[in-house]
This record gives structure tokens, sequence and C-alpha cells, in this order.
């Protein structure tokens, strides 16, 4: 069965093949083109699809390496790789300056920013005279490998699809490791993503700068293509005709890139022999056609095309380690008892509402801790604080010796406190064991590169082990290969749980994990926190199903309107009359 | 530079700050309430501008064309999305608003093209006709993907802009135009003169951001406006329409384009995509506001207009980068200001594409 869902990859590789042997030269030519803004588009793939970003300036990207490559060997007389060279260095650097400026902002501001810095450069291209103004640079020279020129039609077709058939390879293995999974958990939000250890602002920059790279390369390729530049082609239009062309093909999938190019191009040459039959303004006209196509397209059928195909094929069964060396496992502390988080005087106001109001207590290491509230005693808020989400106006958060009160989520994450969310924050469109994976991200260190190239299998293995067993330790071994957004609502918690613990960490703090779960359910979770309290594991469990809190915690904390109205053991707060009071409104 | 250039070129950038003022606003406006990102608002403005000057020169603008097709389209998906959800009963009104309402000054023009019009004629028929398409533009492209993420309905933005762009070539041709003068005056104001054109811009921006300011504190209408804009599930749970505001905010974008075109018609020649440059250095302006501030909105636009008339006598060929260079620092600036508080708003789920 397995084989079944390589068919389309291998009639197209088949297509790609024996294209130059079927098909004249205009044809070649063309496929020529869908080949180099494929390269462009899959960086939009990567951007828009994959990480939650857009640009409309990728068309300015291509232009920039076109231009970069076109100087150093028409204008100097250089040699097309060093062009090259120019070509990714100059692209990388102008989106690292622009990815730094705007990627802390909200995510519209990336977009809008290249909108204007699109039209900028086409204005700085037609106004310098080294690279010819608006008339371009033309002789630039063909391409060679060695003796080998690339010249011609068919050699340059050869070059363009077989680099693009690696390329494609390497970033279809970058997403496939530790780095891009970090990439694809980048859409939905901040908060889950640095509870994970992972920098949101940098891991943003690097698909922004991957995807400017992957132009420049497009932009080197039409440059020696063209054998000439101008720059019309490096125009906003074209830059959102390469959007289009990742959204048709279906922007989260790297092949959308080559079917979504492939259309535009055709259908753009179609529009060029139908529309001046109407108006002699045929250029504009496509532009208008494109539009409404692109509305449409987003209104009807966001996804794009590849994903309309794919879901027609078996999905490829996973392959799962039966064992693999384990992962580096955290050091903690010894002593049974120790406060491993101090709370001191936290509180957090908004406005004139004081939602944790001068709060202290103490975690101790290896207990269960259950920090219970009727709803809106500002549990969640506190839990905000010491994780990092929210920074307190006033006291103290230490972990062990050390202050950790205004530090960002993900450096409290590596500390070694991992978190689940009241509200559930999962990756819906990541199977179950990529999204505990993510919790291995801060124990593992293959970087893009070792990811690219294969070179991080050996770790990789000893993650999705360790993955599998947390998966299998809260009851969802089974279903390893699902996506995460088919799951109940219960069992997405008991997801959060297991990615929680896949990060190692110290101090778990769940928020209300029982909530929604069948009685099986509410078992196995008890039975496993009672295991991890036995490893060692220190736990702080917010909860509202009392039986579950009273047959598992050590030590209760009562919250009541932001402030501390108890500590103790449970059946000392069992006996509290502040507490029932808080809880009945008055005891009867 | 002598002092009295310095003088004149400030003129000049205040003036046509002004006009980036209202753009601004209008752009503020429609996204806090719909955070719709309306990159096509410099397009209206452009087919304002153009209206007008074919109008004075006695041709049919084909911004009723525009209007005519959209209302059509409107029309149609309209009466399909009510009809299928079986409240027929809704149906008169739907055609009276989308179709009777922007018929009304299509018709008129198409009475009153090619005749010798007063100007106060040509500026109410121009606000008619130009009044419709931004409400039109909503019903069609963005309200059906109103829960969308911002940057789905940005890139619905651009696609509008384009199509729009691409429309005003055909209606309009490539030629420029430019329409007569509201004011002829000239005063003498030390060592500069100053147009009455000018002074008529930064009065009427100034009346209008003025008139904005009392619609948002003193009606119903503005205060809801503004209660969508802070909370949209808390301003649907106290009875206010999301589609409702969401359509008020773009009849006001449209006036307030409509009036920014008629104004800056007569101090430039403007072409079919002229209106697409206004429009996004008013952007420049609208985000040293972050977007969401109006009086931010308007400082910036102003200061866009005089950092634009000093590049352009420094170089003209490269005002444009100046202006949209410009961005980076103010961007790198509001990453340092902002940069903390902006996170919430990052975190929008998408499930798109689950299926």
């Amino acid at each position: 069965m397995r084989w079944r869902s390589h068919i389309p990859l291998g009639l197209a590789i088949a297509f790609i093949v024996v294209a130059p042997a079927l098909f004249g030269s205009f044809t070649i030519t063309l496929m020529n083109y869908i080949g180099i803004y494929a390269f462009a588009a899959l960086g939009l793939v990567l951007l828009t699809g994959v990480g939650g970003l857009t640009s409309f300036g990728q068309a300015a990207f291509v232009g920039i390496g076109a231009y970069a490559t076109a100087w150093y060997t028409a204008v100097q007389g250089g040699s097309p790789w060093i062009g090259l060279l120019l070509a990714l260095l100059f692209t990388g650097l102008v989106a690292t300056v622009l990815g730094a400026a705007t990627l802390r902002l909200g995510g519209h501001f990336l977009p809008l920013s290249t909108i204007a810095w699109g039209i900028a450069i086409f204005f700085l291209f037609g106004n310098i005279d080294a690279i010819g103004r608006y008339s371009g640079l033309s002789g630039i020279p063909a391409i060679s490998i060695g003796p080998i020129s690339l010249g011609g039609n068919i050699a340059m077709y050869c070059f363009i699809w077989g680099l693009l058939g690696i390329v494609m390879l390497l970033c279809r293995n970058l997403l496939d490791s530790r780095k891009g999974r970090a990439i694809r958990s980048l859409r939905g939000g901040i908060a889950m993503v640095e509870s994970l250890e992972i920098d949101f602002f940098r891991m943003r920059l690097a698909i922004f700068v991957l995807a400017g790279l992957l132009a420049g390369l497009s932009g080197w390729l039409y440059a020696h293509m063209q054998r000439y530049v101008s720059p019309a082609p490096f125009d906003l239009r074209p830059g959102i005709e390469l959007l289009l062309m990742a959204l048709v093909g279906g922007a989260g999938h790297i092949a959308g890139a080559v079917v979504g190019a492939a259309i535009i191009t055709l259908l753009k040459n179609v529009l060029q022999d139908v529309l001046p039959v109407f108006t002699r303004y045929s250029a504009q006209l496509e532009i208008v056609v494109f539009g409404v196509l692109f509305i449409v397209l987003l209104q009807k059928a966001r996804a794009g095309i590849v994903p309309m195909i794919s879901r027609y094929l078996p999905l490829p069964r996973l392959t799962l380690p039966e064992e693999a060396h384990p992962l580096a496992r955290r050091a903690r502390p010894t002593v049974s008892g120790r406060p491993v988080l101090t709370i001191q005087g936290a509180t957090k106001r908004f406005g004139a509402l004081a939602a944790v109001n001068d709060v202290s207590f103490e975690v101790k290491s290896g207990e269960v801790l259950g920090l219970i509230g009727p709803n809106g005693a500002g549990k969640t808020t506190l839990l905000n604080l010491i994780t990092g989400t929210a920074r307190p106006n006033a006291g103290q958060i230490l972990f062990l010796d050390d202050d950790m009160t205004r530090l960002p989520p993900r450096h409290i994450a590596a500390k070694g406190v991992s978190r689940t969310f009241q509200h559930v924050k999962l990756r819906p469109n990541m199977t179950l064991l990529d999204n505990v994976l993510l919790g291995t991200y801060s124990r593992t260190r293959s970087g893009f590169l070792a990811g690219a190239i294969r070179l991080d299998r050996d770790e990789e293995k000893s993650a999705q082990f360790e993955a599998l067993q947390q998966l299998k330790r809260v009851g969802l071994g089974e279903k390893a290969g699902e996506l995460a957004g088919n799951l109940p609502l219960g069992q997405q918690r008991l997801l959060e749980v297991a990615r929680a613990l896949a990060a190692d960490p110290v101090v778990v703090i769940l928020d209300e994990p029982a909530a929604g779960l069948r009685r099986l359910e509410k078992q196995i979770l008890s039975d496993l926190l009672r295991t991890l309290r036995n490893e060692g594991m220190t736990i702080v469990l917010v909860e509202h199903d009392m039986e579950f809190v009273m047959n598992l915690v050590d030590r209760i904390v009562v919250m009541d309107f932001g402030a501390k109205l108890a500590e103790g053991l449970p059946a000392e707060i069992r006996a509290d009359a502040r507490v029932q009071e808080a809880y009945l409104g008055g005891v009867a | 530079m002598t002092p009295e250039i310095a003088l004149l070129l400030a003129q000049d950038g205040i003036s046509t700050g002004a006009i980036y003022v209202l753009v601004a606003l209008g752009i503020v406006l429609v996204f806090l309430v719909t955070r719709v990102i309306f990159v096509p608002f410099g397009d209206v403005v452009g087919y304002s501008a153009l209206t007008l000057a074919a109008l004075q020169l006695r041709q049919m603008p084909g911004t009723v064309w525009l209007v005519l097709t959209l209302a059509a389209l409107a029309t149609v998906m309209e009466v399909y999305g009510l009809a299928r959800r079986g409240q027929t009963h809704r149906v008169p009104k739907a055609l009276l608003l989308y179709a009777v309402l922007p018929t009304i000054p299509a018709a008129l023009i198409w009475l009153a093209a090619g005749r010798d019009l007063p100007m106060w004629v040509g500026i109410a028929l121009t606000l008619a006709i130009i009044m419709p398409i931004s409400p039109l533009l909503y019903r069609i492209a963005f309200r059906p993907l109103a829960d969308a993420s911002v940057l789905v309905l940005l890139i619905i933005a651009v696609a509008v802009h384009f199509a729009m762009s691409g429309l005003a070539l055909l209606y309009f041709g490539p030629e420029g135009f430019r329409s007569e003068p509201i004011m002829r005056v000239l005063f003498e104001l030390g060592p500069v003169t100053v147009s009455g054109q000018s002074i008529l811009i930064v009065a009427s921006s100034a009346i209008f951001s003025f008139l904005l300011f009392l619609f948002f504190e003193r009606t119903l209408t503005g205060k809801a406006l503004r209660a969508t804009a802070v909370n949209r599930v808390g301003a649907r749970l106290v009875g206010i329409f999301p589609s409702t505001t969401g359509a008020t905010a773009f009849l006001l974008a449209s006036a307030l384009a409509a009036i920014c075109g008629i104004l800056i018609g007569p101090v430039t020649t403007l072409y079919y995509d002229s209106g697409f440059l206004i429009g996004l250095k008013a952007f420049v302006g609208a985000i040293i506001g972050g977007l969401v501030s109006y009086p931010a909105a308007a400082v910036g636009a102003i200061f866009v207009g005089l950092l634009e008339s000093y590049a352009a006598f420094w170089d003209s060929a490269l005002k444009e980068v100046f202006v949209f260079g410009a961005l980076i620092p103010i961007l790198i600036w509001q990453s340092f200001v902002l940069g903390n508080g902006i996170e919430e708003e990052i975190e929008e789920e998408e499930r798109e594409g689950a299926a």
C-alpha cells in the first residue's frame, strides 16, 4: 500500500525527465521559467504556509539576487559562481535587516513593510546608474560548470530542475527535523512556542531569511538564463504573482510551489494569447483576472491544490524506533523537600483589578501541590506569572535559588519548568508524535543544516523514542501518527501532558489537566501523576475536580479573589471553614 | 537650501500631508473595526480624482461601470446567501441596499455626463458615486472571510487593489488627469505664496478629522464602531452586528477617500495607478501610529508629507525610496517601544486546511 503514496511524485519526476525529448524549445523555456519561479514560490510556501507569515516583496528579493549577479558578471566581468555567493549574501542581509525590524511586531507588519519595500526597491533599481537605470543590464554570461556551458535551453533545463529537486529534498528534510518542527509550530501563537524553549522571534527571522535566500537563488538563475535584467519583473506585481503561486499550489506543501508555479505560468501564457483579442490593455486585464482568482481562491479553497490531491492518497506509514539511545536527562535537586519554586508576594494587576494579590508559597521538591479556588480566583494568572507568560507588578519568583521573576518564558522553560495550558495549545495539523517531539526541542541540538542534510538521524531517533514513550505513558501510544486536531478535547489535554513530560522537566505545571476527561482517562492520568511523583518529579496542579485533587495531592493552596486563602494538607483544607465558605457561599 | 525654499517645501509637505492624514485616518478606522488592512483605499482616492476630472472634461467616467458591476455582484451574493438560509423576507431590503442605492448615483452621472456642470454638481456626483465602492468591496471580498486572520484579509486586500487598478486603466486609460482647482486665489504669506487650494486641503483635513472625532464621541453608531474595535465578541454580545459596523466603517472610508480625491485632483496630475502610491504613503504614516492610534496616524501622515516634500527637492526620482525606506527605522523604533505589548496580537489560531 505504501508505494501508492509515491505515485504522483514518481509521475512528476518521470515527466520532468522525459520532457526535453517530447517538447520543443518554446515549452522547455516555459518550463525553465516554471522551475525558476518555483524556487521563489518555495520560499513563500515555507514562509506563508508553514511559518504563517507573508511577504509581498518576494519578487524584490529575486531582483536583489538577479541584480547582484548581473552587476558582478556583466559589469565587473566576474564569475557567475561568485555572483551566486553575492546574490545569496545580499538577499540574506536584506532579509535579516527587514525581518529584524518587523518580526517582533504583529504578524501584519512584515507583509505591509514588504509592500513598501517592494516598491522602494523597484524605484531604486530604476534610478542607479551603475545598474543601468530603467533600461537594465545586458550581456550577462551563461553559467558554466567546468567546461560545460549552460547557455543552451536544454542544459539550463537540466540544471534548473536538478537543482530544484535537490533544494526541495533539503527543504523536506528540514521540515521533518527538529528546527523544521519548530518552524511548523510558529503558526498558532507565541505562548506555546516559547513555553517549549523555542525562540519565536529568531525562528521567524530564520524562516524569513530562508525564504529570501531561495528568492536570491531564483534571481541568480533568472539573470543567467535571461542574460538580461531590468527592474520591471521585480516590482510588487510579480511579487503578488509569486504569492498566488504558493497559495494556488497549496501553501503548506513543498510540492505546492511547483504545482502553483506551473499553473500560474501556464495561465499567464493562455491569458497573454486570449486577452489581446478583447482589449489593448491586456497586461492590466491579466492582473484583474489574477486578482479575482486570488479572492475566489482564498474564499473557496484556501488550502490550495496539492492537499486536494493528497487527500486521496494513503498517509505514509510512520516507522517508529523500537529502541534508541535515550536522550540525556536534566540534573535535578536530590534532596526531597527542598523548595523548588518560591513565590514571594506575587502581585499582578490589570488596571484596578488585582488578579493576583500578594501571594506567597513554596513548592517543595518531589511533592504534588494542588492549587484550587473558585473560578476567577487568579489561579491561571498566577501560573502565567510563574511561567513568565505575564510579568508580575510586584513580588519575586525563585526557581531553586535563582530569581526568574522577569525572565521570558523560554528561559524559564530552560530551567526545567514545563506547563500545559488551560485552553489547549496544540498544533492540530501536526501528528501526535510531532506535537510531543516539540517537547524534546530543549533536549536536542540539531541545527538547520544538520536537519536539511540528515545528519540528525541518531538524535532524531532518540527524540522519537522518547516522544513515543511519553505518548504511551498517557495512553495515546496507539495514535502516534494521527493528527492532533482529530483528538477529543480530553485526550488533547493528555497530549499536552505528554509534551510537557518530553521536555524532562523538574517541575511540571498542569492547568486543569482532568477537565473533559472520561473516568478511565482520569484514572490513567492520576496513576501517571503518582508514578511521576515517585520518580521525584515536582508537580503543580490546578484542578476543579475535587475528588481528583484530594486523592492525589500532598498539599493544597487555596486562592480566592486573587489572594491566598489557605494552605495545608488535604484534610485540613477540607475542614477549613473559610474554604467552605468560598466554595459554597457560607456554611449551612 | 534657502529659508524661502525650506518654507515653500514645508508648505507643500503640509498640504500633501493633510491629504495623507485623511487617508491614514480612514485606514486606521477600517483596520480597527474590521481588521482589514484596506490597501485599495488609495485606489478609491484615485477613482475619485479621475471621476471628477472626467466629469469636468464632459466625459462619462468609468466609475459608473465599476459601481454597477460591484453592485450586481454584491446583490447576487447577498440574495443567494439569504435564499440559502431561507430568509427570503429580507430580500427586498437587500435589493434596496445593494442594487438600488448604488444605481442611483450611476444613473445620475449617466444623465449628467457630457454636459457642462457647475463645480459643486461635479463634486456632489463624484462623492455620490464613490461612496458605494468600499462598502460593496467589503460585501464581495471581505465579509465572506470576516473571521479569517489579519494576514488572509491583507492578502485579499492586495488582490482587490490589483483588480481595482487594472480596471482603472481600462476605464480611464493611461493618460494623466488634473481636475480644475476649487479655489484659484493665492495668498502672500511673508516670503511664500500659498495657494487657496492648499489652504482648502489643510482646512478640509482638519474639519473632517474633527467631524470624525465627534462621530466617535457623540453618536451611537460611532460608539458601536469603537466597541467593535475594542472587542468584537463583546460587541456582538450587546447586539452590535459586526457586519453592520464593518459596512459603516467602509462607508466612512469611502467618503474620506472621495474627499481626498476631490481635494488632490487639482494639485497634481494623477494617473490610473497614482492613488495606490498615495494610499501607501498614508500607510507609512498610519504605521507610525502602530495602525491603532488616530492622532499618531495623523502626525505620522504629516511627517510623511514633509519627508516626501524635502526628499523630492533633494532627488525627485528617489523620493519614493526615501518615504518607503523610512518605514524601516520607524518599525525598528516601534519594535523597541511596543515589542513586548504586541504578543497577544500574534495569538491567532488558524485551523484552515485541516480537512
